[in-house]
């Protein structure tokens, strides 16, 4: 099973990096962006396929690791089925890249 | 005086603060993070500056949970010194040991300078070598400073006295232009609730030897290696 979680930082917390992309947006004359947050992304592969047990461990995961909860939240999304992707998210091909 | 330094893959500063702390006359042993325990008869543990494990994740996220910080962590607990300087702070923040992170620069640069910090209160075991609002001349340099903590936690730091250094200017004075890194209330370092754990992000390392231009750090290794 494959499982995707999301670190984002609480509301109030100073992301001075999701300012600074902001501001980069708007000097590329984008208009209608009123704000940025930068956050994480894990995609995580997991030996279970049974829903309780993987909720559980990566719980733990989160609130041990992956997440520090001072700042942070975390969210987590389980895929199901097969971890298929779609074509965007085919992997680098490993000749040919310069 | 026994000091163990605790050395993480990517630790770079650990040859620096044995050299400052043997200098002032203690004994010092390096650790590496996968022991389980600390040296018999540790009175100090110092975790140094660097970057470990490349910053991956949080600075310090990954090194705050290696064997050897629940060894750091019982050491605490029984009352030992602990110093965390610079990634140490950060090291320390994510292992719990003192509350709060270290988040990125408010300006999103790395600083690296010569600073003045005021020694907020000097009567515990890292600061008696210096006089209660003393500006000492210290070296920074990181890109996660910004001390950030939630408002509940800010006020108990601060009204229990548990504020260790802030940045300040020549004259001790605290303000927005000396307070490069966009701390809460200039933050440079803090205290555990006994004030046997110390985090700042100076270096007090630096600035043992007048060859290197500044010797204001001693005092905190000389306080040190007589608290026991």
């Amino acid at each position: 099973m494959r499982a995707r979680i999301i670190v984002t930082l609480k509301n109030g917390v100073l992301d001075p990096q999701g300012k600074a992309i902001g501001g980069a947006l708007a000097s590329l004359g984008l208009d209608g962006v009123d704000g940025v947050r930068q956050g994480k992304v894990f995609d995580v592969d997991l030996a279970t396929s049974d829903e309780g047990e993987a909720r559980a461990v990566l719980g733990i995961a989160c609130e041990k690791l992956l997440a520090n909860t001072v700042i942070e939240n975390y969210r987590i999304e389980l895929e199901a089925g097969a971890a298929g992707g779609d074509a965007s998210d085919a992997e680098m091909p490993a000749e040919g890249h310069p | 005086m026994k000091a163990a330094i605790v050395v993480f893959p990517g630790s770079n500063r650990d040859g620096d603060v044995a050299r400052a702390l043997r200098a002032s006359g203690a004994a010092v042993e390096t650790v590496w993070h996968a022991e389980a325990a600390l040296p018999d008869g540790t009175d100090l543990a110092v975790l140094p500056g660097g970057f470990s494990y490349g910053d991956y994740l949080r600075c310090g996220a990954i090194a705050a949970r290696a064997p050897a910080m629940d060894a750091v962590r019982r050491h605490a607990a029984r009352g030992g010194l602990v110093l965390g300087i610079c990634n140490g702070f950060q090291i320390l923040c994510e292992s719990g040991l003192l509350p709060g992170i270290l988040m990125r620069n408010a300006n999103l640069r790395f600083i690296c300078h010569r600073q003045k910090v005021r020694v907020e209160r000097a009567d515990t075991a890292f600061t008696r070598g210096y006089a209660d609002g003393q500006a000492i001349d210290i070296c920074v340099a990181h890109g996660e400073g910004n001390y950030t903590t939630d408002p509940t936690t800010l006020a108990r730091l601060e009204g229990d006295g548990r504020v260790a250094f802030r940045y300040c200017d020549a004259d001790g004075a605290v303000t927005t232009d000396a307070n490069r890194n966009g701390s809460m209330n200039a933050i440079a370092g803090i205290y555990s609730e006994n004030r046997n754990v110390l985090g700042l992000m100076p270096h007090p390392e630096n600035f043992v030897d007048p060859l290197v231009g500044g010797t204001d750090g001693r005092a905190m290794f000389d306080g040190l290696a007589q608290a026991a």
